[in-house]
C-alpha cells in the first residue's frame, strides 16, 4: 500500500488523516503527545476528567465530541504513533524519535500539521515563576486540571486572552484582570470586517468578553508598559492605562499571549519555502491553495499559516484530497471548491484578527537592557544590541545567533525569536524580513544521545 | 565608474583572510590592503568548525607552519583584543586497543616532540587515572599545549582588529571577475565596484577554485564538512578536547557546559547552493561513538547539528604559496578541515610573501603547481573517506558547470 504520513495530530492532521483512511490508505500519524487532540482539542490526561462543558462551552464541548468521534471512528485504519518526535526530514526520509527509539519513514507524501506556539514578547519579570504563556496556561487546564494560580491576570495582545480568562474562571479561578494591550478602537474599526469573513466565531469572541464583563472581571484596553513584579516569584503585574496613569494589581500569577506563531522547522528542514508575511511578521511556508509545499510534500493548519481550530481542519481535509489527486485518485471537485472558499474566508477573518490585536513587537525599543531576551542561553537585550553595535556586527539573525548565542540553546529560539527578529529590526533600522529568519537546525527539540545505542541494538 | 586603489586586495573574509589583513597591517602599517566578503566575516568554515587548535596529530611537514601559528594564537588578547574562549586544553589523540592505532598515536608523539613539542605517551592506566570517565581507549598521546577557541567569535574579532589598524574589510562584495595586466590586478565585485591592486591573495576557501582559475590554474577541492552537533549543557567536568585515532569522534566540552562533536565521515556540501546538509545516520553514529567513549553522557541531549562548506584537497594538504602563473598572486586554501588552527600561521606567511617575497616558516609542501604536475598521491584517509557523490563535484569539468549555475541563480 502507498505509503503516507502525517506530522501532527491535531485538528489538520486528524482530519486529513481520517480522509486518507476513508479512502483505504493506512496514513501513519506521528504525534508527540499521549492522545490525539493537539493543542486545542487537547483530552485530559487520566486520572483527570474536567466537565468538558463547562471548560470549553456549549459549542466548544459539541467541537471537541465531533473531532473525537469522527478521528475514532476511523482510528483501527490510522497507524497512530503517539509519544513520537518527528525530529528532521532528510531527503523525504522522517526520522522520529519514540524516547530513545528511532525509526524512521519514508513516505510516498507527507503532511507537515505541526501547529503553531506562543509567540512571546519579553516585558521586565516575564521570567519569574509564576509567569506562563497563554497556551501553556491553558495545556495546564485540559490536561492537568491544573490552574497556574489562585489569583491569574491574562495579558498581552490575543484574542485568546478572553477564551483562556473565561475557562480559568468558569473553572472557578479567580480571574484579577484581563489587561489587552490593544485598543479598544482598533477592535472597533475592524469589526465590520470581521463580522463578513467570521460571524460566528466573531460572535463567539464577543460572547466571551461580555461574560467576563458580567462576572465582574476588570477588562482593560490599551493598555502599555507591563512589568510583571515579585521577590521569587509573581506577585503583581504593573501597567500604564489606556489614560496614562500608572496601575498594579496584585496576583499570583500571569499569563502573556501575544499571538501565535507557526512551528515551521521541520517544513524547512524538509525543503519547503518559507516566505516573509507581512500581516502576521512571521515566515510561513508557501503552499498552494490546498496545501503542497513541495514533490510530496503538505502543510496544513496552524503550522501553515495561522487560522485556528476550524482552519485547521479546513486545511487538513483539503491537503488530504491535495495527497489522494498526487497519487492518481478522483478527488471531488465541488468539495474542494467548497473548502478552499471557506478556508480562504477563514484565514481571512485571522488576518483582520491579527490586524486588531496586534503584536505590540515595538515596545521592544524601550523594554530595559537587562530584560531577559533569550531564557536558555541567559542573553539580555543589551547583549544583544550591544553585539549589533559592534563594528562588523551582525545585520543578519543566524549570524546574531552565532556571535551572542541568543535562540541557541534548548528552545532552539521558540521561544525568543520572534522578539529577537523585532529587536534587530529596530536596532539595525532594517525591514524585518531583511533581518532573515533563523534557518532550523535538526533535531526539532533534543533528542537523548542514548537514541545512537539504542538505534545500534535495533539494527540486523 | 571609480576605482578603488589598493596596496593588496584580499578575496575571502574568513580566517586566512582576517589574520593575512592583521599581520600585513601589524607589519607595515602603511600598507594598503582590503578585505573583498561575500557574505559575513568569519561566517564559512573559519565560523562553523569544531575549534581545534591542535598542533600534534598534523603531517609533519606542517609543524614549523603550526607552531607559528600556536604562538600567536596564545598571546590571541594581545594581538585582537579579546580571547575569544581562547583555553590550552591540552589535547588527546586516543588510540582504541588495534595495534596500527597505538601505533599511529606513538608515531604522532615522535613527531611533536622533533619540533620541540613536550607530548606525552599514556597508557591506559594513566588515561584512567586523569580522566576517569574517558572509556575505551588504550594508548593516547598527550599534547598539553594544545587549545581550542569558539570559531563564531574569532574571525570577527581578528576582521575587527585588523580594520581598527587601517585594513579596509568589505563584507557583502562578492568578487565577479579578476585579471592581471600591466602589473596590476583588476578586480570586479557584484556591486558594480572595481579595485586595483599591486598584489592578489586568493583565500576563497571551498570557492577558491574558482579565483584560480581566472589565472588558468587549478586545484581539484571537494568542498565538504564533517557532521558536528552540540548536546545540552552539562555540568562542566571535560577538560582536554579527545580525538579518536580512527577519526570516528573528536568532541570537547565548552565553559557553557555543552559537549562540541564533530564525526565521520565528512559529508559532501554545496557551495554554489551555499548548504552544507548532515546526513542523519552520521550524527546517530557519531553520538554512538561519544558515549561509548564518554558513558558519562548517558541522559544528555543532542541540542543542534551542522556542518559546513570547507575545501579538501586529494593529499590533504593545503595549497599556500604564490600562483604559478602570475606573479603578485598568492594562494591559501584547501585547509581539509584542519585550518582553523593555521590561521594566524598562514596570516603571518602570507604578510611575509607580500611584504619581502619570502619567508622563513618552509612550505615545500603546498605548492598549487604540485596539481599540474601530477606529484599528488591521493592520501589513504581521503580515499576511504569521501564517498563518490563528493568525488564527482572534484572532477576538474565541475568547475565550469557550478559557475554555470551560479549564474543561472543571479
Amino acid at each position: 500500500m502507498t505509503s503516507v504520513a502525517i506530522v501532527g495530530a491535531g485538528p489538520a492532521g486528524m482530519a486529513a488523516a481520517a480522509l486518507l483512511a476513508e479512502h483505504g490508505l493506512r496514513p501513519v500519524l506521528v504525534d508527540e503527545a499521549e492522545r490525539p487532540g493537539g493543542q486545542v482539542w487537547r483530552q485530559p490526561g487520566a486520572p483527570v476528567t474536567p466537565d468538558k462543558k463547562r471548560l470549553l462551552g456549549r459549542a466548544g464541548a459539541a467541537d471537541f465530541t465531533r473531532v473525537h468521534a469522527a478521528f475514532a471512528a476511523v482510528a483501527g485504519r490510522v497507524d497512530h504513533r503517539p509519544r513520537h518526535l518527528a525530529w528532521t526530514v532528510q531527503d523525504g526520509e522522517v526520522f522520529l524519535a519514540e524516547g530513545a527509539r528511532i525509526t524512521t519513514l519514508r513516505p510516498a507524501a507527507l503532511l507537515l500539521a505541526t501547529g503553531a506556539t506562543d509567540r512571546l514578547l519579553p516585558v521586565p519579570g516575564w521570567t519569574l515563576p509564576g509567569v506562563f504563556s497563554l497556551g501553556g496556561a491553558q495545556v495546564l487546564l485540559k490536561d492537568q486540571g491544573a490552574a497556574i494560580g489562585r489569583r491569574v491576570v491574562f495579558a498581552g495582545a490575543s484574542p485568546l486572552l478572553y477564551l483562556a480568562a473565561l475557562q480559568y474562571h468558569t473553572m472557578g479561578v479567580e480571574v484579577a484582570a484581563v489587561l489587552d494591550t490593544t485598543r479598544f478602537a482598533a477592535k472597533l474599526r475592524a469589526l465590520p470586517g470581521l463580522a463578513r469573513s467570521g460571524t460566528r466565531i466573531l460572535a463567539r469572541g464577543l460572547s466571551y468578553m461580555a461574560r467576563l464583563r458580567a462576572a465582574g472581571v476588570p477588562i482593560l484596553h490599551g493598555v502599555t508598559g507591563l512589568v510583571v513584579e515579585g521577590e521569587t516569584r509573581a506577585e503583581a503585574i504593573r501597567f500604564t492605562n489606556h489614560g496614562g496613569a500608572e496601575r498594579r494589581i496584585a496576583c499570583d500569577a500571569v499569563a502573556l499571549g501575544f499571538g501565535l506563531r507557526p512551528e515551521t522547522q521541520l517544513s524547512d528542514l524538509a525543503g519547503a519555502t518559507l516566505r516573509f508575511d507581512p500581516t502576521f511578521r512571521q515566515w510561513l511556508p508557501a503552499t498552494d491553495a490546498d496545501g503542497r509545499c513541495g514533490p510530496g510534500l503538505y502543510a496544513a493548519g496552524d503550522g501553515c499559516a495561522i487560522g485556528g481550530a476550524e482552519a485547521a481542519e479546513l486545511s487538513g481535509r483539503l491537503a488530504g484530497w491535495a495527497m489522494l489527486a498526487d497519487l492518481g485518485r478522483t478527488v471531488p471537485a465541488e468539495e474542494l471548491r467548497a473548502l478552499r472558499l471557506r478556508l480562504t474566508r477563514l484565514r481571512a477573518f485571522q488576518r483582520d484578527l491579527t490586524r486588531a490585536f496586534a503584536w505590540p513587537g515595538h515596545w521592544l525599543r524601550t523594554t530595559p537592557e537587562e530584560t531577559l531576551l533569550c531564557r536558555c542561553e541567559a542573553v539580555t537585550l543589551g547583549a544583544l544590541r550591544a553585539a549589533l553595535a559592534k563594528p562588523l556586527g551582525p545585520r543578519e539573525i543566524n549570524r546574531a545567533k552565532a556571535l551572542t548565542r541568543c535562540g541557541m540553546g534548548r528552545c532552539q529560539a521558540r521561544f525568543c525569536g520572534s522578539a529577537m527578529a523585532e529587536a534587530m529590526s529596530q536596532a539595525l533600522d532594517r525591514p524585518l524580513d531583511e533581518v532573515g529568519r533563523l534557518r532550523g537546525q535538526a533535531p526539532v527539540k533534543p533528542i537523548p544521545l542514548d537514541a545512537a545505542l539504542a538505534q545500534e541494538a535495533a539494527a540486523p | 565608474m571609480s576605482v578603488t586603489r589598493t596596496g593588496t586586495a584580499i578575496i575571502g573574509g574568513g580566517l586566512m583572510g582576517c589574520w593575512t589583513a592583521l599581520m600585513l597591517r601589524r607589519r607595515d602599517p602603511d600598507h594598503p590592503v582590503l578585505v573583498l566578503e561575500k557574505g559575513a566575516v568569519g561566517a564559512q568554515a573559519s565560523g562553523v568548525n569544531y575549534g581545534n587548535l591542535r598542533i600534534q596529530g598534523r603531517h609533519p611537514g606542517q609543524l614549523p607552519l603550526a607552531i607559528r601559528a600556536a604562538e600567536i594564537w596564545e598571546r590571541l588578547r594581545d594581538h585582537v583584543g579579546e580571547d575569544c574562549e581562547f583555553d590550552a586544553t591540552g589535547h588527546l589523540y586516543a588510540a582504541r586497543d588495534d595495534a596500527q592505532e597505538i601505533a599511529k598515536a606513538e608515531k604522532t608523539a615522535k613527531e611533536a616532540a622533533a619540533h620541540g613539542m613536550t607530548t606525552e605517551v599514556l597508557d591506559a592506566a594513566a588515561l584512567a587515572a586523569r580522566w576517569p570517565w574517558l572509556k575505551g581507549f588504550s594508548v593516547a598521546s598527550w599534547s598539553a599545549r594544545d587549545a581550542v577557541a569558539n570559531p563564531r567569535l574569532v574571525t570577527p574579532a581578528v576582521a575587527r582588529a585588523a580594520r581598527a589598524r587601517g585594513a579596509e574589510i568589505r563584507e557583502g562584495a562578492r568578487v565577479i571577475a579578476a585579471a592581471h595586466s600591466g602589473g596590476a590586478f583588476r578586480i570586479e565585485t557584484d556591486g558594480g565596484g572595481i579595485i586595483a591592486a599591486d598584489q592578489l591573495v586568493n583565500v576563497a576557501g571551498a570557492w577558491a577554485p574558482e579565483v584560480a582559475g581566472w589565472f588558468g590554474e587549478t586545484a581539484p577541492v571537494v568542498p565538504a564538512g564533517p557532521p558536528q552537533f552540540v548536546t545540552d549543557a552539562v555540568p562542566y567536568f571535560m577538560r582536554p578536547s579527545v580525538q579518536a585515532v580512527d577519526g570516528s569522534v573528536i568532541f570537547r566540552q565548552t565553559p557553557q557546559g555543552q559537549i562540541v562533536v564533530a564525526g565521520y565521515p565528512r559529508g559532501s556540501s554545496d557551495p554554489v547552493a551555499n548548504r552544507a546538509p548532515v546526513d542523519p545516520r552520521r550524527t546517530l553514529a557519531a553520538m554512538g561513538h561519544l558515549l561509548r567513549a564518554v558513558p558519562r553522557l548517558h541522559g544528555a541531549t543532542l541540542l543542534r547539528v551542522w556542518s559546513g562548506i570547507e575545501a579538501y584537497l586529494p593529499d590533504m594538504l593545503p595549497v599556500i604559496g604564490p600562483s604559478g602563473t602570475t606573479p603578485g598572486l598568492w594562494h591559501a586554501f584547501g585547509f581539509c578541515g584542519h585550518g582553523f588552527q593555521l590561521g594566524p600561521g598562514v596570516g603571518a606567511v602570507l604578510a611575509d610573501l607580500l611584504l619581502d617575497g619570502r619567508t622563513a616558516t618552509p612550505l615545500d609542501l603546498f605548492p598549487i603547481t604540485r596539481f599540474a604536475t601530477g606529484q599528488v598521491t591521493e592520501a589513504e584517509h581521503f580515499r576511504r573517506e569521501f564517498d563518490s557523490r563528493s568525488l564527482a563535484q572534484a572532477r576538474p569539468d565541475s568547475a565550469g558547470s557550478a559557475a554555470d549555475r551560479s549564474g543561472q541563480e543571479a
